[in-house]
């Protein structure tokens, strides 16, 4: 039996239009437009044509960017608004927790907001009383259950809105991206309400952009871009295939947002020479002053950096690498006359601006010899071992004593990807050791 | 809508206990409390009386004491007009409920007909606590048995207005400003600080008074409370009554009609 059925939904949301905003009772009796005023006229479908089921007792994730017609997709079915066309079909009392403590009356204390909301989400007063202990337990706010609600922080609040919601022990459980309300040991206690529900066979229909949740959770997918659905089954496959996706569209964001920031430097090289040029510095100093300048082109240009890519482990140049795979960084050279007194380097920095690693052929000993035409000069880095983040790439060409070539400050932005969440510079190639009083269980997965 | 007609009688605890909600917030941190309740109305008619005794004495003699008779129809004016008026507000003030929890909209007008309709009530032990200092007079069994009948008739009334006004404020937010100019227009077209008995010589505004509904209302009111005599306007209120309830069906089907459009439109 499916708890969950929806058939060929669409809904059109109203766009408003500038004269819309303006629509007033007199225009639209003047205009004779009353009647046609409150139908939609200019419309866009938040969600078209989705159909999917869920079968009573799972856990379904909806997964998709912002404004994928993820939440709209939730209050359809939870009733809240209806399809333009389609059908949903819910099977046995819905809880939707879209929006905690919506219905909470600032003035009033916690105990009778309880009260209230649980008598909104359907539960009699005897029973919200039977479980009113349970509720308060659960929110955590003993202390300050007498207390009017205006006076509680926004955690205090959400918790307490969570608290009402879950006890009212719904059939069908909907949930958007409300995780994300308490600290970590509160959500660790939403997480074993959820896992709860799954056990006494409740249905589950979860909007979130948490994938792991998804991956862990859920029995089933759906994965829903610009109000369609993409994609949907197995929560592990349809999670991959979004993060593909999702990788896609950040290349080409990435991409677009370089290419911008070296046509901007292409033009201000034309107009003016940075003081960059004009000294002289020392390689140390060299390093230092990357960090200094925030974007842009500079140099005599007798050697010039023609084109930059990064190549991941595809052998494809991309943006978006994930950390510890094979990466390099290609230079595409030219020298405008043969030259025996060059050097090549690169700086990687972090999105603070921080300086993760520099270096160039110089620092390195290596001793130029001759240079002419086109050349490639690559810089092989054997594991990306960054943490996850944004970085900006500088690379240059200059003489040995470090007159500028050609300098590229911040003109080229990659993204690393890691499946954990560990912070810093960068990361150490690591393992850990224990001894055999020390054990930890098997990972999962 | 039938079927959500229905629905609305099993909202009833939901109603009930936003009621009691709505009382307690709006007293909430103030030193009088529910007491308020009844010094508002208190205020009032002590201000009546000062200017309509000492500053513009009213020489029609049979509206002596001429603040009681005031009174007798300011009293559910203030129930009937601040109900539309806040009702105008009503969705758009609970959008988050509407938008957020499946929640039946047209509680949330009717909870506030309902919370005026206390405060209504409360004012009246003021009311009769000065018809017996004055010792007016005196009001028979058979008037006291219309008094709330008279009472449903206006929450009928109040109710069909309100449904209708806060359905079509989400559309058109200009009816909030429209209501309260159209609501003063009311105020004085309804034989409330004058008796119908004056107009009775301008047959025009006359035949304007006797198509107000709340004329009849605000008659009814004083032939129980304030005149002597039995209550002889019984078959006007029977017929606003019966017009009452169809303006209360009519008024629910304007709304459940745009009941759906809420969730987009607040």
């Amino acid at each position: 039996m499916n708890a969950i059925e929806a058939s060929n939904v669409t809904k059109l949301y109203r766009r408003y239009a500038r004269r819309k905003q303006f629509a007033t009772l007199k225009s639209a009796l003047v205009a004779g437009t009353l009647l046609r005023d409150l139908r939609p006229d200019e419309t866009f479908p938040a969600v078209r044509n989705v159909t999917f089921s869920v079968p009573a007792g799972t856990t379904y994730g909806v997964i998709g960017r912002n404004g994928s017609g993820k939440s709209t997709m939730l209050k359809l079915v939870a009733g809240i608004t209806k399809p333009t066309s389609g059908e949903v079909r819910v099977q046995g009392r819905i809880s939707a927790l879209i929006e905690l403590g919506a219905g909470f009356h600032p003035e009033i204390s916690g105990r009778e907001n309880v009260f209230i909301n649980g008598i909104m989400l359907g539960l009699t007063k005897r029973e919200i009383a039977r479980r009113f202990d349970e509720i308060v337990e659960f929110a955590e706010l003993r202390d300050f259950i007498d207390a009017p609600v205006k006076t509680y922080s926004s955690g205090m609040y959400m918790r307490l809105g969570f608290a009402v919601a879950i006890h009212v022990n719904p059939d069908v459980l909907l949930i958007d991206e409300v995780l994300a309300v308490g600290d970590e040991g509160f959500t660790h206690k939403c997480l074993d309400k959820f896992a709860e529900f799954r056990r006494r066979g409740k249905t589950i229909l979860l909007v979130t952009h948490a994938l792991g949740l998804v991956e862990r959770f859920c029995d089933d997918a759906l994965w829903l871009d610009a109000g369609e659905v993409r994609g949907g089954g197995d929560p592990r496959r349809v999670v991959s295939a979004y993060i593909a996706d999702v990788k896609k569209s950040e290349e080409r964001e990435l991409a677009a947002g370089d290419a911008k920031a070296r046509a901007v430097a292409a033009q201000a090289a034309g107009e003016t020479e940075p003081e960059a040029a004009a000294e002289a510095p020392g390689p140390a100093e060299r390093l230092a002053d990357m960090s200094k300048a925030t974007e842009g082109r500079w140099g005599s240009r007798e050697v010039e950096i023609t084109a930059v890519d990064l190549v991941g482990d595809t052998g494809q140049p991309g943006h978006v690498f994930r950390s510890g795979e094979r990466m390099s960084i290609r230079m595409r050279v030219r020298a405008v006359q043969p030259t025996g007194d060059f050097a090549f380097g690169v700086g990687i920095f972090n999105a603070e601006g921080g300086c993760v690693y520099g270096t160039n052929t110089d620092i390195e000993e290596y001793v130029s010899e001759h240079l002419e035409g086109e050349s490639t000069v690559t810089f092989c880095i054997d594991g990306l071992d960054l943490v996850a983040g944004t970085y900006k790439l500088d690379v240059a060409a200059h003489t040995r004593d470090g007159v500028t070539y050609d300098y590229h400050r911040s003109l080229y932005t990659f993204r690393v990807k890691s499946r954990l969440n560990d912070v810093g510079m960068y990361r150490p190639r690591h393992h850990w050791e224990f001894s055999p009083n020390a054990r930890f269980k098997p990972r999962a997965g | 809508m039938f079927q959500n007609l229905a629905q609305l009688v099993r909202y009833r605890g939901l109603i009930q206990s936003l009621v009691v909600r709505e009382l307690k917030a709006r007293y909430r941190g103030s030193v009088l409390g529910f007491f308020w309740s009844f010094v508002n109305p208190l205020v009032l008619l002590l201000i009546y009386s000062f200017v309509f005794t000492v500053v513009l004495p009213n020489r029609v003699p049979d509206l002596r004491p001429y603040a009681l008779f005031m009174f007798c129809g300011i009293l559910p004016w203030t129930w009937f007009s601040s109900s539309l008026l806040e009702s105008s507000n009503v969705l758009i003030a609970g959008g988050n409920l509407i938008k957020k929890v499946l929640f039946p909209a047209e509680v949330l007008p009717v909870v506030t007909v309902l919370a005026n309709m206390v405060h209504f009530l409360l004012g009246l032990p003021i009311l009769a606590a000065f018809l017996l200092y004055y010792r007016h007079a005196p009001i028979s069994a058979a008037e006291i048995a219309w008094f709330p009948v008279v009472i449903v008739v206006q929450l009928l009334l109040t109710l069909g207005l309100a449904l209708i006004v806060s359905a079509l404020t989400v559309h058109f937010r200009d009816i909030k400003d429209l209501l309260s100019n159209l609501l003063t227009f009311w105020f004085f077209a309804t034989p409330i600080i004058y008796p119908m008995s004056l107009v009775g010589e301008f047959p025009w505004s006359y035949r304007l008074l006797n198509v107000n509904p709340f004329t009849h209302l605000a008659i009814s009111y004083q032939e129980i409370l304030f005149y002597p005599g039995p209550f002889g306007h019984w078959k006007w209120l029977v017929a606003l009554g019966a017009a009452s309830a169809a303006l209360f069906l009519g008024g629910y089907f304007v709304f459940d009609r745009l009941r759906d459009t809420f969730a987009e439109e607040v």
